[in-house]
């Protein structure tokens, strides 16, 4: 266990040190999202009270798009010189690295969130009416259910002609249940008008169920030719 | 768990069942038996498509058989991944690390805790563990030397080195063969794949033939037709 949380650590530090060094996802990552920002609130122009309806559907679409950016690069640079195969051939296990990966672009899109969130606020003219606390577990646990099933399909689409198309095609769907608690709970804390209790439930129901399901899969991706 | 072959010098420390390895219809490798001994230098020989690398990928659990099986001291490639050394055509290294960040890495995946290691396997291969350039600037020669670092740097008992030559100048090309002569004189057993086996003559113990897929002939020397007489 030992040995598993200290190939997994100096995974993350080594794909942390990467980024760094490149900032190729963060950077990408940041101008998709801010074009989003612009781009809607010219074509919309909205109210406060508008803002407050549309902006969860509208923050977690983007952070979505954005994140798949991230997930395509963090695969990969793992591509190039086949470094993968240098991981393959060593008795490190395969959900250190599945688990590395996970964290590190969990890590780069909540960065993201929260550069970008303060550009919501203002672009949107944001005021929370709900409990604002509640945006925070919101935002972890939507971000972990994007990132980890983004993670796993991005491995799993590694291998085919096309992977970047592949990803959002098979992420998208299976994140459908995700998105749709994001935005509800996002939507009723801003709004105040529902509880959102019930959706951050269902987000650590999805999280649970979808990270069991990665891990317990992830050897057979990694290892299949 | 080490099987009573391994420790026998000269004993088949490699054993390949009717290896067939399949990509569609194409058959990479078809129906390979074969047995190597322990403390030898192999050169693995053939044309492109041969299936040399194939067989390489094989043996350092990369490609699964299709059919037929590969045992490494009595166990499966993947069980005795501590024993294999294995460095492809590509450098297996991420270009915008140092060599030393790229060793530190892999270390951690095998266990090795500290530096010492890592800077001796540089040293060993003629580089400088103090270079802080990324691999990506190195020269191409450079890049083949920290490869072969990375393969050594868990000291395992079997080197599987694909085309640890190419784009490499003559003259590190032969500290190269020094350096594997050394490793086998101490016990290791080395596969080369390699088309510039004439530098690897008179210092590997056997040249192994490979053609369409199969092992076709296995000769203490480069020279098929005079191997071939001296048995005679």
């Amino acid at each position: 266990m030992r040995s598993f949380w200290s190939i997994t650590l100096a995974t993350l530090a080594k794909d942390i040190r990467l980024e760094w060094r490149s900032k190729d996802a963060l950077n990408a990552m940041l101008f998709f999202s801010l074009l989003v920002v612009v781009i809607f609130v010219f074509s919309f122009d909205p109210l406060a009270e508008e803002s407050r309806h549309i902006v969860g559907g509208l923050v977690w679409i983007a952070f979505l798009f954005a994140s798949v950016v991230a997930l395509n690069q963090t695969w990969a640079r793992e591509l190039r010189n086949q470094v993968l195969d240098g991981y393959r051939v060593s008795p490190a296990p395969g959900t250190a690295l599945f688990v590395a990966k996970a964290l590190g672009n969990f890590l780069l899109v909540s960065l993201l969130e929260a550069l970008m969130a303060p550009l919501f606020v203002i672009f949107y003219n944001l005021r929370v009416l709900g409990p604002a606390w509640q945006l925070v577990p919101v935002a972890l646990l939507g971000t972990w259910a994007l990132v980890v099933n983004g993670t796993f399909f991005a491995a799993m689409s590694l291998r085919t002609r096309s992977r970047e198309l592949m990803l959002p095609l098979l992420l998208f769907p299976v994140s459908i249940p995700a998105v749709i608690a994001m935005v509800a709970a996002t939507t009723s804390i801003l709004t105040g008008e529902d509880s959102a209790h019930f959706y951050i439930i269902l987000l650590v129901t999805y999280d649970v169920v979808f990270t069991t399901a990665c891990v317990g899969l992830f050897d057979t991706v990694l290892q299949a030719e | 768990m080490t099987t009573p072959a391994a420790t026998v010098p000269g004993a088949p420390i490699i054993k390949l069942d009717n290896v067939i390895k399949q990509f569609g219809r194409f058959a990479a490798l078809r129906g390979v038996t074969a047995e190597f001994e322990s403390g030898k230098f192999y050169v693995i020989l053939g044309e492109n498509g041969a299936g040399k690398t194939t067989l390489m990928r094989a043996l350092a659990g990369l490609a699964q058989p299709t059919r037929g099986e590969i045992f490494i001291q009595g166990k499966t490639p993947h069980e005795a991944c501590r024993e294999l050394g294995y460095m492809a055509h590509p450098s297996l290294l991420y270009d915008e690390m140092s060599g030393m960040e790229n060793l530190r890495y892999f270390a951690r995946l095998y266990d090795i805790a500290g530096d010492e290691r890592c800077e001796w396997v540089i040293r060993s291969v003629g580089l400088d563990p103090e270079l802080s350039r990324p691999v990506g600037k190195y020269s191409q020669g450079m890049r083949q030397r920290m490869s072969l670092a990375r393969a050594l740097l868990h000291d395992p008992r079997i080197l599987l080195l694909d085309e640890p030559f190419s784009n490499v100048d003559v003259q590190s090309a032969q500290e190269m063969v020094g350096l594997l002569k050394g490793m086998r004189d101490a016990g290791k057993t080395i596969f080369v794949v390699t088309h510039q086996a004439a530098l690897l003559d008179g210092v590997a113990d056997e040249f192994v033939w490979m053609q369409a897929g199969r092992i076709v002939d296995r000769t203490p020397h480069l020279a098929r037709d005079a191997a071939r007489a001296e048995e005679r």
